[in-house]
């Protein structure tokens, strides 16, 4: 049995005439044990999504479980299993690490003490500063503490709303690795970030934008899935490159992307009839690579699919 | 130099050991740069580096504690409020009022930089026209997608034709596609001169600056080219180049 | 149980760390009650008058000396020409002047009548009315007293009684009042916003979201509030006592119980403000005008209720603080016992159901 099932969810906010979708109609599902990411930039439903499925919401449309239960009619059974963390969460300002993990436990019946061996790797980092307020931590301790209190009751379905967001990259990388090794202990983990390159860390990702799915796969599938060929191009002036590509008869898309300028290609072209194009250009020695295509290149193409499509 | 001429050099920002402490705590430690005109300078760093409070002193919002800084010629010591009127900002968390239309936010900081009645018609044209925005020129701001609102809001911040522009983490939660088209505006911004000063979490936007600076505890540990950065730190990318140098940090926030 | 107590702990904490705050909650009351007792009083105490003697003799001295004597009045001037008065009110400095005309203590013993012209400044007709009172009493007094053993005809004596209250202390009106002020601001104000805040910091989320049953998150967050207000009263009551001098003439367990209704109607009350908005700042403003300003005005503390026109008479009486007021002066002040004020028990314990059903039933489980 699945741990979290969605059925065609919708959610609108607003009325008559200011109405919003915020979600169209979102299935998926995520097993036992799964690091399940959503994906997708903001106001694209993730928190709508979460809000729903942690029985905050009632959806207008359509049907959720948790555990089997249902999100609109066991809500309060599901209230007593699951962790959840929202966006931007920062806990109890005024108290201590412990009081805070303290709190957390006795509000969920337990203590500390019961669940500790699922929190120490995690929670013995910041152990040492136990009595210093919440207020005091720093971004990245702060996100470890909230992580704790989330999973010291023990829950089958973890709900982590965008808990890198405003955070650097070593701070990202380091809490990731924290959900990585929690998968060790099977607790399920639903986890939502607009930062595209955490989507390889996770089993499996659902991609979203404006309120719908634009895949559902691991993340290898979703890459698998990419179907035209893709070039990476560099140059000394990027941007007079980037104008070059959009020009060639057989660029699909052409967009920056870091270092590099990333060429969907339409079917039949490869990177020597690239390269071939650029040295008529004046390149000399363009640099051009295929590349395999990468989960942001692939939430281009769908979102660009899907902007066709409407 | 005239303290009320213009700046007439090359230079859009210069700081020399500027330092930012509170009470023993050192947030900013004798940081030292410049930024030429026209030029993308991303400044980089870990939470609680000290960018926000670096930043804060070029805008003329915080006063530094000891070391010199100028911006747009102007010294941020005596000088802020022709610092204010010089530059433009836009960040992540403010950018426009949620319940006034586009076109009253823009008369709204036009307003505020002093342009006339002529200008602020004239160029709201031409920004709808560019934006594609139109139709949506009379509606609330809040109706609008996170995506629209934030290339509106880089505009309204460049709308007075500022020397300077700082963009702290404007692309945060931005969907891939409306960010490529932001920095597109900021390259655009950039070619008609404006100095792009930006911090961003994004690690490939760092390799769309010109220049890039790592902030590290409070100083600058790097400042480079991202290319010659890459270099230096034997990395395959900027953001292996950050990781090396964040790691070694002390403190974080 | 142990979820309860937790949270009961972890709002102590809260309250206990915000030493500000903490300070204004206990300490306002202390400095109301000192303020209103010894800095504001409607009693006006040592008013400067000025005496014009045209007799001079011993009469006028007698009466000369009484007013001086009495606390409410100090001799500040001797005028000794009509036009000097006018002058002397003009000047500000005098509120009253006594004139007695020639001949007087010839008159009282001749023709058995005398007069005494009092002016006053009425630019404010409260004091004026007030000064003019006390000296007609004076000189009534006096006349009593010098009229003791003469038999006069057809003469009404009015004696005057004040119960509970002969020294007609102010103090004896505004305690109730500051009490149910305090407690009001305190329990309802404060419960209101803490709620809120939880909201606006996105832990009331993360609440919703546990086996934290509703019910007892409100009521945890009301517990120290309560306990609080329990701290107030004790000393509000302590500073009346030894300070004041305002007697308890009633049960003090009584008073006690009627004072926890009204804490608990306030709690309440702020329970259903806190859900009705999202925001500590909306909060804050419909406590302080929806109900903070109508208990100061319409609760009979400040201004009497028989005075005003009959909608506001009628609109009083859904302020809970217009009962716990009337409560307090009769079981206090009166020493009187629940036979007395059982119906106004009823009352506020009937608006203390009525608000929390009414709580409970708004109170979100949800977010929208």
């Amino acid at each position: 049995m699945p741990s979290v099932v969605a059925n065609n969810l919708e959610k609108r906010y607003g009325k008559k005439k200011d109405i919003v979708q915020a979600l169209k109609g979102v299935s998926f599902e995520v097993e036992k044990g799964e690091l399940f990411g959503i994906i997708g930039p903001d106001g694209a439903g993730k928190t709508s999504l979460f809000r729903i499925l942690t029985t905050l919401l009632l959806p207008d449309g359509g049907t959720a479980s948790v555990d089997g239960l249902d999100v609109v009619k066991d809500f309060k059974a599901i209230r007593q299993r699951v962790g959840y963390m929202p966006g931007r969460f920062s806990l109890y300002q005024d108290l201590t690490i412990e009081e805070n993990l303290e709190f957390f436990a006795t509000i969920f019946n337990t203590t500390i003490k019961e669940n500790y061996d699922l929190i120490k790797d995690i929670y013995s980092q910041i152990e040492p500063f136990k009595d210093r307020r919440a207020g005091k931590l720093s971004g990245g301790m702060k996100q470890k503490l909230a992580l704790s209190c989330a999973l010291i009751h023990k829950p089958s379905v973890l709900f982590l709303d965008e808990p890198t967001t405003g955070v650097d990259a070593v701070s990202r990388k380091e809490f990731w690795e924290m959900l990585r090794s929690l998968k060790k202990q099977g607790i399920t983990i639903l986890v939502s970030t607009p930062y595209m390159d955490e989507a390889s860390l996770c089993d499996r990702v659902a991609l979203i934008q404006n309120g719908e799915i634009l895949s559902v796969d691991s993340p290898e599938g979703v890459i698998a899935s990419f179907k035209h060929p893709l070039v990476a191009v560099k140059d000394s002036n990027m941007l007079q490159l980037l104008n070059e590509l959009l020009r060639f008869e057989g660029t699909l898309d052409a967009y920056p992307f870091g270092e590099y300028h990333h060429v969907v290609l339409k079917d039949g072209y490869t990177a020597s009839s690239l390269t071939n194009y650029l040295q008529q250009q004046w390149h000399v020695q363009p640099d051009v690579q295929t590349i395999r295509a990468d989960i942001e290149d692939c939430f281009i193409a769908l979102m660009k699919s899907e902007e066709i499509h409407h | 130099m005239n303290s009320t001429t213009m700046n007439t050099n090359n230079t859009a920002i210069q700081a020399e050991v500027l330092t930012k402490r509170f009470g023993d705590f050192t947030a900013v430690d004798a940081i030292s740069f410049e930024v030429k005109k026209g030029e993308i300078f991303g400044f980089l760093g870990a939470n609680g580096a000290g960018k926000t409070t670096a930043m804060r002193m070029l805008c003329g919002l915080s006063m530094p504690t000891s070391g010199k800084a100028s911006v747009a010629g102007f010294d941020v010591y005596k000088q802020t409020e022709q610092i204010k009127r010089s530059i433009g900002y836009m960040s992540q968390k403010f950018s426009l009022y949620e319940d006034l239309t586009v076109k009253e936010n823009i008369r709204f900081y036009a307003g505020i930089y002093g342009k006339s009645d002529a200008f602020i018609k004239e160029k709201t044209a031409f920004l709808l026209k560019e934006l594609h925005l139109e139709a949506e020129a009379g509606k609330l701001v809040r109706s609008l997608p996170l995506g629209w609102k934030q290339k509106l809001a880089f505009s309204v911040a460049i709308f007075h034709e500022p020397e300077i522009v700082f963009l702290d983490e404007p692309t945060g939660g931005v969907d891939p596609v409306t960010r490529r088209e932001f920095w597109n505006m900021i390259y655009k911004a950039a070619e008609s001169g404006i100095t792009i000063f930006v911090t961003t979490h994004y690690m490939d936007e760092a390799e769309y600056c010109n220049r890039v600076s790592i902030m590290v505890d409070g100083r600058i540990d790097a400042l480079d080219t991202p290319a010659q950065l890459k270099k230096t730190f034997d990395a395959r990318s900027m953001d292996e180049v950050f990781l090396k140098l964040a790691r070694k940090a002390k403190r974080s926030d | 149980m142990k979820q309860f107590i937790s949270f009961v702990k972890k709002e102590f904490r809260h309250i206990w760390r915000d030493k500000r705050t903490l300070f204004i909650l206990l300490g306002m009351p202390i400095m109301q009650i000192l303020i209103f007792g010894f800095a504001l009083t409607n009693e006006v105490k040592n008013s400067q008058i000025a005496i014009f003697d045209q007799s001079n003799d011993l009469s006028t001295q007698a009466l000369r000396n009484e007013l001086d004597a009495s606390r409410y009045f100090d001799v500040a001037q001797d005028l000794h020409a009509y036009s000097e008065i006018e002058a002397a009110f003009k000047k500000g400095t005098i509120k009253l002047a006594v004139i007695f005309p020639e001949n007087f203590a010839n008159d009282l013993d001749h023709f058995n009548t005398a007069q005494v012209q009092l002016v006053a400044d009425a630019s404010d007709p409260n004091v004026a009315n007030t000064l003019t009172n006390y000296a007609t009493a004076i000189i009534m007094d006096y006349q009593d007293r010098i009229t003791n053993n003469r038999k006069l005809p057809y003469t009404i004596k009015t004696e005057m009684r004040m119960l509970y209250n002969p020294q007609l202390k102010g103090a004896y009106n505004f305690v109730p009042g500051v009490m149910a002020m305090v407690l009001m601001l305190v329990c309802t104000l404060m419960t209101a916003i803490t709620i809120v805040r939880e909201k606006e910091l996105g832990t009331m989320e993360v609440m919703l979201v546990s086996p934290m049953q509703p019910i007892k998150i409100v009521m945890a967050k009301a517990v120290p509030y309560l306990l609080l207000s329990l701290v107030n009263i004790t000393s509000i009551l302590l500073l009346s006592v030894f300070v004041l001098d305002v007697p308890i003439n009633g049960s003090l367990l009584l008073l006690i119980f009627e004072s926890i209704l009204f804490i608990l109607t306030c709690l309440a009350f702020g329970l259903l403000i806190s859900t009705g908005t999202d925001s500590q700042q909306t909060a804050m403003f419909i406590a302080l005008t929806g109900m903070f300003l109508p208990t100061i005005m319409l609760s009979g503390f400040m201004f009497p209720i028989e005075n005003m026109p009959l909608p506001l008479r009628i609109i009083s009486n859904i302020v809970p603080a217009k009962w716990f007021y009337y409560i307090v002066k009769e079981v206090m002040i009166k020493g009187l016992g629940i036979a007395a004020v059982w119906k106004e028990t009823l009352i506020l314990a009937g608006m203390l159901l009525f608000l929390l059903a009414l709580s409970i039933r708004n109170f979100k489980i949800r977010l929208a």
